[in-house]
């Protein structure tokens, strides 16, 4: 609930800080709607569209509505998949206008106080601290390795939560040790000629939570012939605090990363997360505003790379890798897809693999619900999202569903789970799903090589 | 506004999940794609079957209660715009395909089914539904019906009204009426079905159409031709259809238009020439082949530099996306898009292009040309700024201009996009007193108490106005 003094202050900023020309850049055609995802679970509510967003909050500046909680509502039900910007041909950049929203409601708006505290806790406190974010992480990691996992699994005690956050639970990766976490590289040479010097961005839950696609990544980086640098200095992209209007914040560790990464003299900053790469490729944007940060931002942004981009530039899908026969599907990540446009290169990358038959689902490049924690809060929306999803990855009858982004990953086990097919399907992220062809094509290659010579 | 005791009735009729009155919900529903007109309704209801519509329309015209029927607001001329407010009435539970019948080459479908998965439907079983606004993306069939709306293929196959062969109908006091059917010929009686297409929801609601199939044809080329000389290119379309060459399609787009066009959808178009037309056959190979030759060679005698034909049909469609995208396209160009829907017979369509040139230096203002020039039907497109009330007066005067060229070339204030509010006040310009006379009077009879779509169509006052509505 707002009340009456928020609203005012909300409507007022609104005048002030929405870009208008941007509002005004709509003209209303309506050819993103068949795009949207919640226009079409909602049963097409113009309200849950682009086009009636962008009315929503130009109504707003104009004076023609307050900003009530239905407006709210609208705004919150969006996924921010961005799916509404490739399409529009007016070239409306719908994500900033709802970043900037979000922004002035979250800063203007008195929340509970227990979400006061979550937000305060997990934004400024966590995210931007990778030792602490090692320590949740060994933590989760104690709770699965020690027996109390199985224990708390047979006691039922998880049954006290929502269905898909028990499920959720469920799906987690098993975590790296502390001590794993604890031990990174800072600098890797490629194997082979150095073809390339590049710079890594681990991301905060990627390199812990997710540490073994990180160290796969870099695997594959030296394969193909890349030197990497990996700054300690790095934090937290700031997605989720950009995402959920918590701006400030992203700008803050925009100019740390910008400031960990500007020196090193690189051709390439890599990542793995479509969500943080995303996030990465617009400090430009973010910092616009920002005279002593602008410039840096510019080049910062222009090296951000998506590691399957990279890997086709290194022509890694000419290097005939080869898995046990499977069939395959890939789901785009929203934003390295809508926003780092990079949809086709995991494809090339997958379809080169020997024995993957690649079989594409329909509607792969819609959102899968996952949205950063769009699935924690507005769990409805988000299944019912899910569960269109998994009609589709059924209809392709894959055993293996690739993904390019950490959300998206636990998001497609979480619907394999809800499916009840864990035991004949599994979801991988590109980087490992590669790394298995690269080992086993070595297998193959030693095997061979062994019946030669023995 | 609505009494509580009202809304009510409404929600007995249709569930309080279908009726919604919220501030948001309103404001979603509050414009079309016309820019410079917005308005709330006093709620929005999403009925499921047509008795419920009737139940619905009988209750608004007890009350006087007006009713805007949309469909995904994509009309151009403010024509589901609730200018007096009441309620708009939206499909999205009626939006089934009803039948394909492969025996009378017939579809009958739900008013909110989505034009593009009807053509896509019925291409699955082999069959052909021609007309594709530009908008089929999203743009549904009762607002096609209701804009008699065209599309690229319109030159050789028509436009909607030519497949509508039956409809279902709610009448203003709630009556169903059912016109035409599945059958080739049908005399018996006016030809409502006609009266109903393109009458822009000021006469009844329709909740059900049959619409005519035709085969899908064998084959299709797509070619796109290169102009220095905007004449030049519009020059070729009178050539062609005077040449006796019926193509698919024939699209015209200048440099402006190639520009933002090129920005979206990144396909390689040239952007260095001043036009280029788009132009596609189809039909038996051979008689593809010769047209397409024949078209060639008669854009080339008119100085076309160069005349490229598509390799592949993935390229044919990107052409096909792109000419569709472009007023959307040119919206990224300055914050108010104005565009119009002059027609003038195909002959003269060299000379409307001239006079477009000649008024826009004129007002000194930018115009942008594209369209289907194969119908002669043109959208001279304005990039502009509505807070610029200056720009926007000579915009104005520039557009009234347009239209008076198009009617002395013997042409029509609106091809395809319809009246509605935008050009109401210049219906009589093509009518004369007596024409309105005669369709006020067919409105009068079926909607005596004008609670259908009230303000589209016939003009309140007969002050002039294009663009500036305040
Ligand atoms: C980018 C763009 C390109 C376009 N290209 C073309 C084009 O190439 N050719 C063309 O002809 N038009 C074009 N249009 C205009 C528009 O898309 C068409 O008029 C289309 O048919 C409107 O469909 P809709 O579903 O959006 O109808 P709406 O805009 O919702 O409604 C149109 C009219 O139909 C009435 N209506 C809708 N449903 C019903 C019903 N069930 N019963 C009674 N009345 C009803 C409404 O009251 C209104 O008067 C374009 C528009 C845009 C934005
Ligand atoms: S496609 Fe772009 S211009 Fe068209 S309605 Fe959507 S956001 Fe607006
Ligand atoms: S970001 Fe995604 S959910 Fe939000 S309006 Fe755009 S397409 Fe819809």
């Amino acid at each position: 609930m707002t009340t009456v003094k928020e609203r005012e202050k909300i409507q007022q900023q609104f005048q002030e800080r929405m870009n208008e020309d941007e509002l005004l850049n709509c003209m209303r055609c309506g050819f993103c709607l068949p795009t949207c995802p919640t226009y079409i679970e909602s049963g097409f509510q113009e309200s849950h569209s682009p086009r009636g967003r962008i009315a929503l909050m130009k109504a707003v500046v104009d004076g023609l509505i307050e900003p009530d909680e239905d407006v709210e509502r609208s705004l919150n039900m969006c996924l921010g998949c961005r799916a509404c910007e490739p399409v529009c041909p007016s070239g409306v950049r719908y994500g900033h206008l709802l970043e900037e929203a979000r922004d002035i409601i979250a800063q203007n708006k008195k929340h509970p106080l227990f979400v006061r505290i979550i937000r305060k806790m997990v934004f400024n406190g966590l995210f931007p601290h990778q030792n602490r974010m090692r320590m949740l992480t060994a933590l989760l990691g104690f709770y699965q390795r020690s027996g109390l996992q199985s224990l708390v699994r047979r006691l039922g005690i998880l049954n006290i939560l929502p269905k898909h956050l028990a499920t959720m639970e469920k799906v987690l990766p098993n975590v790296p040790t502390w001590k794993e976490m604890n031990d990174r590289p800072q600098h890797l040479a490629p194997e082979g000629t150095k073809k390339r010097r590049v710079a890594f961005f681990t991301g905060c839950l990627m390199d812990t939570m997710f540490m073994e696609t990180n160290d796969a990544t870099m695997k594959l980086l030296q394969l193909a012939g890349c030197e990497i640098v990996i700054p300690p200095g790095q934090t937290c992209c700031g997605a989720l605090h950009g995402h959920s209007g918590e701006k400030n914040d992203a700008k803050e560790l925009a100019k740390r990363n910008i400031e960990a990464f500007e020196q090193l003299n690189v051709d390439y900053i890599i990542t793995n997360a479509g969500g943080c790469g995303a996030f990465l490729i617009e400090y430009d944007h973010l910092l616009k505003d920002d005279p002593h940060w602008a410039e840096r931002a510019k080049a910062f942004t222009a090296k951000i790379k998506d590691i399957s981009a990279i890997l086709v530039e290194m022509e890694f899908h000419k290097k005939g890798l080869s898995l046990p026969e499977q069939i395959v599907t890939y789901q785009d990540s929203c934003h390295l897809r809508n926003v780092m446009k990079t949809a086709h290169e995991p494809r090339l990358l997958l379809q080169s693999i020997e024995g993957v038959e690649f079989r594409e689902m329909k509607d792969a490049d819609r959102c899968c619900g996952s949205a950063g924690i769009y699935n924690i809060v507005q769990p409805d929306m988000s299944m019912q999202i899910l569960d269109y999803k998994m009609e589709q990855v059924k209809k392709t009858k894959a055993t293996t569903i690739v993904t390019a982004n950490p959300g998206c990953l636990l998001q497609m086990k979480l619907g394999i789970e809800r499916e009840g097919l864990s035991e004949h399907v599994r979801a991988v992220h590109i980087v490992d799903f590669l790394l298995e062809a690269v080992k086993a094509s070595q297998q193959q290659t030693n095997n061979q090589i062994q019946k030669k010579t023995g | 506004m609505i009494s509580n005791e009202i809304k009510q009735k409404l929600i007995q009729i249709v569930g309080p999940e279908n009726y919604d009155d919220s501030k948001a919900g309103r404001l979603a529903y509050s414009y079309d794609a016309t820019p410079q007109f917005q308005s709330l309704p006093d709620a929005v209801i999403a009925p499921r079957n047509t008795k419920e519509v009737s139940e619905i329309v009988k209750i608004c015209n007890e009350y006087r209660i007006p009713i805007v029927p949309r469909g995904s607001g994509t009309n151009l001329c403010a024509g589901t715009c609730p200018i007096e407010g009441g309620i708009v009435l939206i499909f999205k539970h009626m939006n089934k395909i009803l039948e394909i019948d492969e025996e009378n080459l017939t579809v009958t479908v739900q008013p909110g089914v989505i034009t593009l998965d009807l053509i896509q439907a019925v291409e699955e079983k082999g069959l052909f539904y021609p007309p594709d606004p530009s908008s089929m993306k999203i743009s549904t069939i009762g607002g096609n019906i209701n804009e008699n709306s065209g599309g690229l293929r319109g030159l050789k196959y028509g436009v909607t009204r030519d497949y509508v062969m039956g409809l279902e109908v709610v009448l203003a006091n709630g009556d169903i009426i059912r016109t035409g059917g599945k059958l080739a010929k049908d005399v018996a009686g006016y030809d409502l079905t006609r009266l109903f297409v393109g009458s822009e929801g000021t006469l009844g609601i329709i909740t059900e159409a049959t619409l005519k199939l035709i085969p899908m044809p064998e084959t299709k080329k797509t070619m796109l031709a290169l102009y220095e000389d905007l004449e030049a290119a519009a020059r070729s379309v009178s050539a062609i259809i005077a040449n006796k060459i019926i193509p698919a399609t024939l699209e015209f787009l200048d440099q402006p238009t190639l520009e933002v066009v090129e920005a979206y959808a990144q396909i390689g178009l040239p952007t260095d020439v001043k036009a280029v037309l788009l132009i596609e056959q189809d039909g038996p190979k051979e008689v593809v082949e010769r047209d397409m030759k024949k078209m060639e060679q008669i854009c080339r005698e008119q100085q076309a530099i160069s005349v490229q034909v598509a390799r592949s049909e993935e390229e044919a469609n990107a052409l096909r996306t792109a000419r569709r995208s472009a007023l959307s396209a040119l919206a990224r160009l300055k914050p108010t898009t104005i565009l119009e829907d002059a027609t003038v017979p195909r002959s003269e369509i060299a000379k409307m292009v001239k006079a477009i040139n000649e008024i826009a230096q004129k007002y000194n203002v930018k115009i942008c040309t594209f369209g289907h020039a194969g119908d002669g039907n043109l959208h001279p497109t304005c990039p502009t700024d509505a807070r610029d009330r200056d720009e926007l007066e000579r915009v104005e005067k520039a557009f009234e201009e347009i239209f008076a060229k198009a009617i002395e070339l013997g042409g029509t204030i609106t091809g395809e996009h319809g009246v509605g509010v935008m050009k109401a006040p210049y219906l009589e310009w093509k009518l004369g007193a007596e024409g309105i006379a005669a369709m006020k009077a067919i409105k009068q009879a079926l909607d005596p108490n004008n609670i259908m779509n009230p303000g589209k169509v016939f003009a309140k006052s007969t002050r002039k106005r294009v663009v500036v509505t305040r």
